[in-house]
C-alpha cells in the first residue's frame, strides 16, 4: 500500500503501522482513512497529502 | 545622529543585532513576565548576511545596531529561517530599505512571507541540506517543519561552528546580557522550560527526530543562536539534554491540580485531592485559575504525570476560566498523563462530565472516579476526594515503575 506524504510538515502516513492515536488500525490504506482524519502531527487536512 | 543601540559580537565572524522588546508581557496570549528579545545576527563574510529580522516597531533599533558595525547597505543576503512575525514583521521595509542582492527562506517560507506581506519581493527557496556561498565561508540549512511552524529551518555557519535556531532553544527573556551563562541558572532554566512548554511542546514527537538529525550531520556545534533571549555557548549539551527530556514527556512523580471556584466548595475538594496525593509521596501543584495565568498551568504540567481537574457548574457549564485552560492546554498535547475531575454544583451539575470529556479527547487516561457534589463538601464527599487522590497516586507510582 501506497504511503502518503502530508505537505505542510512532512509527516508520513505509512498504512502498515496506521494512526494510534487517531485510532486508525494498522493496515488502513489512505485511501480508506476517513474524510476528517487530520495529519497528526500538523492537523492537515487529508487533501494535503500527496503520494510519496 | 546619536545611536544609543550596538551590536553584540558572539562569534569571530557574527553580531547579534536584535531588539530588547522590554515591556511585552502577552506573546499571544502566553505570559513573558521577563519580557523577551527579537534576535537578528549579522554575519561578517564577504557577502554580508543578515539571519531573520525583528518584529515590525523595532526595526530601527535593529538598523542601529547593524550600523554600529557596519552601513545596513552593504548587507547583500537576508535569510528567513522563520516567518512569524516577531522575527518577520520589518523585512519587507528593510527589503526596500537595503535592497540586498538575495532573501532566501525555506520552500514554504517564500510562501508563508507572501501569504503574510501580499508584496512582489521575490524569495528564493532554499531545500532541506542545502548550501549557501557567502564568499569566504558557507551556510548550510536544515529544514525544522513544526519547530514551530511549517516554514521553520535552521542555519549552519561551519566556520564559526554556530548554529541558527530561530525559535527552538529560545526563551522570553529581555537581558543586556548576550549570553546564558550570564543569567543565573533558576531563571535560564524555568524559561527555557516554560518556553518550550507554551510553544514547543505539541510539536515533541518532531523535535526528538530533528535532534537526531543534527546529530546525524556531525556539524560541531559551539555556539547555538535562537530568536529570543541568550546565545548558548558553554554546556551546550545542557539544553540539548532539556530539550530530549521535555520532549520525551516522561511521566514524573507529580501531579497537577486544576481547578475554577465559585463558593469555595470546589476549592475544598482541591484541598481534599492535594493533601492525599502528597501523603502519598506525589509532588503536588495546587493551581487556581481564578488567580493562575494558563502559561503557569501548562509549565507546571510538562513532565507532570498526573493532570486533575475541577470546576463548578455554572448555567450548566464549567467555569470560562477552565474552559480557557483546558483549550490551551489541548492545543498544547501534554502526554503521558493519568487524571481525573471534580467539582461542585448548585443543581444540575454538568461541569464534572464536561471536564472528563475534555480530559479524554487530550488522551488524558481517567484513572480514578470522578468526584462531584451538590454544593458544600459534607465529610463524606471530602473522603471521596482524599480517595481520589489515593487512587491517582497508586496509578502513578505503578506507571512510573512499570516505564522504567
Ligand atoms: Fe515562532
Ligand atoms: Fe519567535
Ligand atoms: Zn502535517
Amino acid at each position: 500500500m501506497t504511503k502518503y506524504v502530508c505537505g505542510v510538515c512532512g509527516y508520513v502516513y505509512d498504512p502498515d503501522k496506521g494512526d494510534d492515536d487517531g485510532g486508525i488500525p494498522a493496515g488502513t490504506s489512505f485511501e480508506k482513512l476517513p474524510d476528517d482524519w487530520a495529519c497528526p502531527v500538523c492537523g492537515a487536512s487529508k487533501d494535503e497529502f500527496s503520494p510519496e | 545622529m546619536s545611536n544609543i543601540y550596538s551590536a553584540i559580537k558572539i562569534s569571530d565572524h557574527v553580531y547579534w543585532v536584535g531588539a530588547i522588546d522590554w515591556t511585552i508581557r502577552d506573546f499571544h496570549g502566553y505570559t513573558t513576565p521577563r519580557g523577551s528579545t527579537y534576535n537578528a545576527y549579522l554575519i561578517m563574510a564577504d557577502k554580508i548576511t543578515l539571519i531573520d529580522t525583528v518584529k515590525a516597531p523595532f526595526k530601527d533599533e535593529m538598523l542601529s545596531r547593524i550600523s554600529s558595525v557596519v552601513d545596513p547597505s552593504k548587507i547583500k543576503y537576508i535569510i528567513s529561517n522563520h516567518s512569524e512575525m516577531d522575527h518577520s514583521g520589518c523585512l519587507p521595509e528593510v527589503i526596500d530599505m537595503i535592497k540586498p542582492e538575495k532573501v532566501f527562506a525555506s520552500a514554504i517560507g517564500v510562501k508563508t512571507l507572501k501569504e503574510l506581506f501580499h508584496n512582489e519581493h521575490e524569495i528564493i527557496p532554499v531545500a532541506d541540506g542545502e548550501r549557501l556561498s557567502l564568499g569566504n565561508m558557507e551556510l548550510t540549512f536544515m529544514e525544522t517543519r513544526m519547530i514551530h511552524w511549517p516554514d521553520s529551518m535552521f542555519s549552519y555557519l561551519a566556520k564559526d561552528e554556530l548554529l541558527f535556531s530561530q525559535d527552538a532553544f529560545g526563551m522570553h527573556l529581555a537581558s543586556l546580557e548576550r549570553f546564558t551563562d550570564e543569567i543565573p541558572q533558576a531563571t535560564l532554566e524555568y524559561e527555557a522550560a516554560t518556553y518550550y512548554a507554551n510553544i514547543v511542546l505539541p510539536y515533541s514527537a518532531v523535535v526528538l527526530k530533528a535532534l537526531d538529525k543534527v546529530s546525524a550531520t556531525g556539524w560541531k556545534i559551539n555556539i547555538i543562536a535562537p530568536d529570543h533571549g541568550t546565545v548558548w555557548r558553554k554546556d551546550l549539551g545542557k539544553i540539548l539534554e532539556l530539550y530530549s527530556k521535555w520532549a520525551g514527556q516522561k511521566p514524573t512523580v507529580k501531579a497537577v491540580v486544576v481547578y475554577a471556584t465559585m463558593w469555595h466548595s470546589t476549592e475544598k475538594m482541591a484541598g481534599a485531592i492535594s493533601e492525599a496525593l502528597a501523603g502519598e509521596g506525589i509532588k503536588v501543584r495546587l493551581l487556581s485559575m481564578n488567580e493562575t495565568h494558563r502559561s503557569e498551568v501548562v509549565y507546571e504540567v510538562l513532565n507532570a504525570g498526573a493532570l486533575i481537574v475541577g470546576s463548578s457548574t455554572l448555567n450548566n457549564n464549567i467555569l470560562p476560566q477552565m474552559a480557557d485552560v483546558m483549550t490551551y492546554l489541548k492545543g498544547l498535547k501534554p502526554a503521558n498523563l493519568i487524571g481525573a475531575a471534580f467539582g461542585s454544583y448548585g443543581w444540575s451539575g454538568e461541569s464534572v462530565r464536561h471536564l472528563e470529556e475534555m480530559l479524554k479527547e487530550m488522551k488524558v487516561e481517567i484513572a480514578a472516579p470522578s468526584v462531584s457534589t451538590k454544593h458544600v463538601p459534607d465529610t463524606a464527599v471530602l473522603a471521596k476526594c482524599q480517595e481520589l487522590g489515593k487512587t491517582i497516586a497508586a496509578s502513578l507510582l505503578k506507571r512510573i515503575n512499570d516505564t522504567r
